[in-house]
């Protein structure tokens, strides 16, 4: 059982820095997916209008986001505000900053696509009903909008969640760090603990995602 | 036809929009580094240290045992051991950033930290993007063979012996540049050529003299034969371009702490598990000359 390597983690703290390091890693994910999800349905929104200005800047939005791989916008909001701007932001910040770029782009688009999947004849009906647009999008369209939207924001969601693991470039310490850590200090001891370690690690963001994607089906069905 | 011709000229205009906000971003970018550099700097001198109370110090958190986390949270290892004493001499608080292999002299560049000490060999083209203080550690190429069967030199490698190196390393562009003669057997990972080498497919197994000796000191029946082989390169703490006060200060402090040996106690606080007391002089640099 000791080439399992779990036992390096009831060492001193250890247990509670990779504990620490999900709570680092979810504060983050947290933050920046609950802003995604409003701003998202905001530019779902405004995407779907046939304004052609407002069309083409949130086209090229959207594409930036899926061209620049996130790594290089952590590096670019970090690194590069200083540079250019000499502002010094938090690392926390920034990673907040580029989750939510990513998000709210993905986001919209998810929005869009839901919104135009719903039938002409519904917002003709709306409108011969005497709503205003407001009130269309408010009560005939978005409600549907959003039971559709569900399992594509869960997917978004829980890649974020798995994602953060790329804020340790802006020395911010998360969980996979900490786990690294914690093997690398034992390197000599036990040798194997990788494989114990990553394992917890695993289980932990299992036991995240995996209430999510059933809180997903749950509300799937009770919209439905 | 009027409606393709007019989707053409949108998509065109479009593209020529894109390619000129790109282009407009680029130099934008360029333009205001070259500005900015000129105007103020990024780095923080010796006095604001000081008079801040904190000196922000990039380290690893992951390589034992130059910088590692322990049990308890709290960072330890070679560099740290350095890094704590500069803290304690300048009279301020260390704060401890982790820093990776791919990020350092970005940290530097931008004054994020104020000193890299994390395992950071001195090359000529680091050189031009950060300033390297005096040396602390030293780092060759070493070679590892059967304890029953010790290359010492080179020349013992017969025509038809193997010597295993791992691919990409300076082990491998030594050899092939130096020793032409020498045969190679080629792995890509750590523990490809440590399987082959164990295996007996190569006489002897070359690569940075710190893993060969660790390598020795973990698996009986192996000695390191040549532990100091190629160009000797050292490590050296770094600090952003241009910072001369925060430089020299690091240089004498080098210099002092070399009259009372602390390299030296510091390997044997931290590094001396991993390789072994006999190999000290030629791991430590003490008071920044090399010998």
């Amino acid at each position: 059982m000791q080439s399992l390597g779990i036992d390096v983690l009831l060492k001193g703290s250890n247990f509670s820095r990779l504990l620490q390091g999900l709570y680092v890693a979810l504060e983050i994910s947290f933050v920046s997916v609950t802003i995604s999800i409003l701003l998202g349905l905001i530019v779902g929104v405004l995407m779907t209008l046939k304004n052609p200005i407002l069309c083409f800047i949130l086209k090229i939005y959207l594409e930036v986001v899926r061209i620049i791989p996130q790594m290089v916008l952590l590096f670019v909001v970090y690194f590069g505000t200083t540079r250019v701007f000499g502002m010094d932001l938090l690392a926390e910040t920034s990673a907040i900053i580029v989750f939510v770029f990513w998000g709210v782009a993905e986001m919209g688009d998810l929005v869009r696509g839901a919104i135009k999947s719903i039938p002409t004849i519904q917002f003709e009906s709306a409108y011969a009903l005497g709503m205003n647009k407001f009130q269309v999008y408010v009560y005939i369209i978005l409600p549907q909008t959003l039971r559709r939207l569900i399992p594509l924001s869960i997917n978004l969601i829980t890649r974020m969640i798995k994602t953060t693991s790329l804020v340790v470039m802006v020395g911010i310490v998360e969980v996979l760090k900490v786990a690294q850590q914690i093997i690398e200090a034992n390197r000599t001891t036990s040798p194997n603990a990788a494989f114990g370690v990553f394992g917890v690690v695993f289980i932990m963001y299992f036991l995240i995602c995996w209430p999510i994607s059933r809180l997903s089906i749950y509300l799937e069905k009770r919209w439905a | 036809m009027k409606k393709t011709i007019l989707s053409k000229v949108k998509k065109l205009t479009s593209l020529l929009l894109i390619g000129l906000m790109l282009t407009s971003v680029f130099t934008g970018c360029t333009t205001t580094k070259a500005d900015s550099s000129n105007k103020k700097t990024v780095y923080r001198t010796l006095k604001e240290i000081k008079k801040s109370g904190k000196i922000n110090i990039g380290v690893f958190s992951d390589k034992s045992p130059f910088g590692y986390v322990d049990k308890n949270g709290k960072y330890a290892g070679y560099d740290v051991y350095f890094a704590n004493r500069i803290a304690k001499d300048l009279g301020v608080d260390a704060n401890f950033v982790s820093v990776e292999a791919a990020n350092r002299i970005e940290y530097l560049q931008t004054g994020k930290v104020d000193i890299i000490l994390a395992n950071f060999t001195v090359t000529k083209e680091r050189a031009e993007e950060v300033d390297f203080a005096l040396p602390y550690m030293n780092v060759a190429l070493g070679v590892v063979s059967p304890s029953n069967k010790v290359i010492k030199k080179l020349d013992q490698i017969g025509a038809k012996d193997e010597v295993i190196v791992i691919s990409g390393t300076t082990a491998e562009t030594y050899l092939t540049k130096n020793y032409p003669k020498i045969k190679l057997q080629k792995y890509d990972a750590y523990a490809e050529a440590k399987t082959a080498f164990e295996n007996k497919n190569g006489v002897a197994w070359a690569n940075d003299n710190t893993e060969v000796i660790a390598f020795a000191k973990e698996n009986k029946g192996y000695t390191v034969g040549i532990s100091s082989l190629g160009d000797n390169d050292t490590i050296a703490p770094a600090v952003t371009k241009g910072n001369k006060t925060l430089l020299k200060w690091l240089n004498d402090e080098t210099k002092a702490l070399g009259k009372e040996s602390f390299f030296h106690k510091n390997y044997e606080k931290t590094l001396v598990d991993t390789y072994g007391a006999d190999y000290e002089e030629i791991l430590v640099v003490e008071g920044g000359k090399v010998k």
